[in-house]
């Protein structure tokens, strides 16, 4: 196990070493001068390099990628060109509408593929099944920054129960913040719920053709009791891989969403990052995201060879 | 044929059908402003009313299809046209370090977060159709590498292309003549389901205003037209919304239908 742990942890950091290279490639053939940017077109030659100097633009570009990644590595993100601030700061405020929408998404979309899934394996084959699998169906169709304007619609605009956007700051108490976040939890819980609410189905429908339910019926029990001591306990393993990767899906899903409520989170920061060529912050932020996604996704590799020691021999 | 490829295959020729016709012929002009028009409601004039310009919904729906459909059939395109040949030379040379080198970067770039790239992507190339197209591309190349790859390796252990070989054909050419037209049904089917995802992508990427540019019309932009209006005019959102829907629900119902009729086994076995 410790052999199979390390062996995938080092692939985990030469993923996070070529993802941070790329990023900063990706970043580095932006057009633009982020000094000549911020000063304007009618800036003087002189003025424009005293600020390339000041943002450490006049450096090489490999002494800028390796500041940059030996800064992360100690918490230092940089300084954001166009607010002057840490990016490390500026990030962390964001994060704290970002997380928590992604949790809050996630908890409802596992609140309702659990019951929609095991409802429909238990009745599999007739209308309960079939309607259910009709409206996920419905649920990967549906672009969810729509789905969030419909909610605006009805639940803020015609039934006023929430607002239409913004978010008041959790100084603001633990209830109003949640009350603002509760519509793009939704927006973005439909069509994680629809996947998950197919896998934890055929899970299910997989476990009960499995010898020890029919054991398991065998000596005595009913389909229903059998489903819930043994079934859904065996079933869970898939199901639990992908709650795992919905999670940074999440995180990274709610950019679009965050823009259909104006929610201060990660995603604006980002638009609002790009626009002003502000490339340090741009690149900080793409960076957690894709190590939050390879992080989420080692754990929960390293969970399932946990559980299922034949998976270690693999790779 | 099944239930779920005559509806999927149907709402999809629906939705292919009005970007044809669209070339010769739409209601009205679909990027003709007409003021004393606007905001029209669905009537016999206007089949799916007017937007805020008075431009008509219906000629811009139809004209906003030719955009998604071109962006993620190109998309899909580039995934099959690169993923393909990698995954087919990945399984011929199983093992060996081109595999590893295949396998691991698809394993990078799928460690990415698809929309946080795509919106790196066209923010540092800039906004446009042919960036959303890279953009979404670049993510259907893992997928169409690791399906070609997996369903070649069970291929290559068959006996006939022990035969092959035995004739002294060379992995190249195998590759090209034995394991490509026993994996076409599986791109087919995949091929779908990635065309579905790249309609969504290339409307979330024109909502928030990284995709096809104006004048050309596309679904993604009329629905962020629509956000600030949607309180007096909802129809502005729900026309290009449904439009999506219809066009995602088709493909992704022609994706499973196919699945089932190409593949007599899974016929049987699912339910």
């Amino acid at each position: 196990m410790l052999r199979y742990a390390l062996k995938r942890l080092l692939s985990l950091l030469l993923s996070l070493a070529v993802a941070s290279l790329v990023i900063f490639l990706v970043v580095e053939v932006a057009p633009g001068d982020p000094a000549s940017f911020m000063l304007g077109v009618n800036a003087q030659a002189d003025t424009v390099a005293a600020l390339r100097a000041e943002l450490g633009l006049d450096q090489g570009q490999v002494a800028r990628y390796l500041s940059w990644v030996t800064g992360m590595l100690g918490g230092d993100f940089g300084t954001s060109y166009t607010y002057r601030t840490p990016v490390a700061e500026m990030i962390a405020d964001r994060l704290w509408v970002s997380l928590p929408l992604a949790v809050y998404a996630l908890a409802l979309s596992t609140l309702i593929a659990f019951p929609a899934g095991i409802y429909a394996a238990a009745r599999r084959g007739r209308g309960g099944d079939m309607a259910v699998m009709g409206a996920t169906q419905l649920g990967v169709a549906v672009p969810n920054f729509w789905f969030a304007m419909m909610l605006v619609l009805i639940f803020a605009i015609n039934l006023r129960w929430f607002g239409a956007g913004g978010f008041p700051g959790w100084e603001a108490g633990i209830g109003a913040g949640l009350h603002a976040l509760t519509l793009p939890a939704i927006a973005l819980a439909l069509p994680q719920a629809a996947i998950l609410t197919r896998v934890m189905r055929s899970a299910l429908l997989d476990i009960l053709g499995e010898d020890f339910m029919r054991s398991a019926r065998a000596k005595g029990l009913s389909r229903r009791q059998a489903l819930w001591r043994h079934g859904l306990r065996n079933a869970l393993i898939p199901v639990l891989t992908i709650i795992g990767l919905q999670f940074s899906f999440l995180l990274a899903g709610a950019i679009i969403i965050e823009q259909v409520f104006y929610l201060p989170g990660l995603g604006r920061l980002v638009f609002q990052a790009i626009s002003a060529r502000d490339l340090i912050v741009v690149e900080s932020v793409v960076m957690l995201l894709v190590f939050a996604v390879i992080t989420v996704n080692f754990l929960v590799d390293l969970a399932y060879a946990l559980v299922d020691p034949r998976l270690r021999s693999r790779t | 044929m099944t239930r779920n490829l005559i509806l999927g295959g149907a709402l999809s020729a629906l939705v292919v059908l009005a970007a044809l016709i669209s070339f010769l012929w739409t209601p009205y002009d679909h990027a003709v402003m007409n003021i004393p028009a606007k905001l029209q409601t669905p009537n016999a004039q206007h089949w799916l009313g007017t937007d805020h310009f008075g431009r008509d919904l219906m000629s811009m729906i139809m004209v906003g299809a030719r955009t998604s459909i071109a962006v993620a059939l190109v998309a899909v395109g580039i995934g099959m046209g690169v993923g393909v040949p990698l995954g087919l030379t990945a399984a011929a040379r199983k093992g060996s370090w081109l595999d590893e080198v295949i396998m691991r970067g698809n394993d990078l770039v799928f460690a990415f977060p698809s929309l946080v790239i795509a919106i790196l992507i066209t923010a540092v190339l800039g906004a446009g159709a042919i960036n959303a197209i890279i953009a979404i591309g670049i993510f259907n190349i893992p997928v169409f590498a690791r399906i070609t790859r997996s369903a070649a390796l069970s291929l290559w252990e068959r006996e006939f292309i022990l035969a092959a070989r035995v004739s002294g054909k060379g992995a190249a050419r195998i590759s090209a003549e034995h394991i490509l037209p026993n994996v076409t049904n599986l791109l087919i089917v995949q091929g779908t389901i990635q065309f579905s995802l790249g309609i969504l992508a290339e409307a979330g990427l024109s909502y928030v205003g990284l995709g096809a540019q104006p004048p050309t019309p596309s679904w993604g932009r009329m629905l962020a037209d629509a956000q600030t209006m949607v309180s007096f005019a909802p129809h502005l959102a729900l026309v290009p919304g449904c439009a999506i829907i219809v066009t995602v629900l088709g493909l992704n119902l022609l994706g499973d239908g196919l699945r089932d009729h190409l593949d007599p086994k899974l016929r049987v076995a699912r339910t």
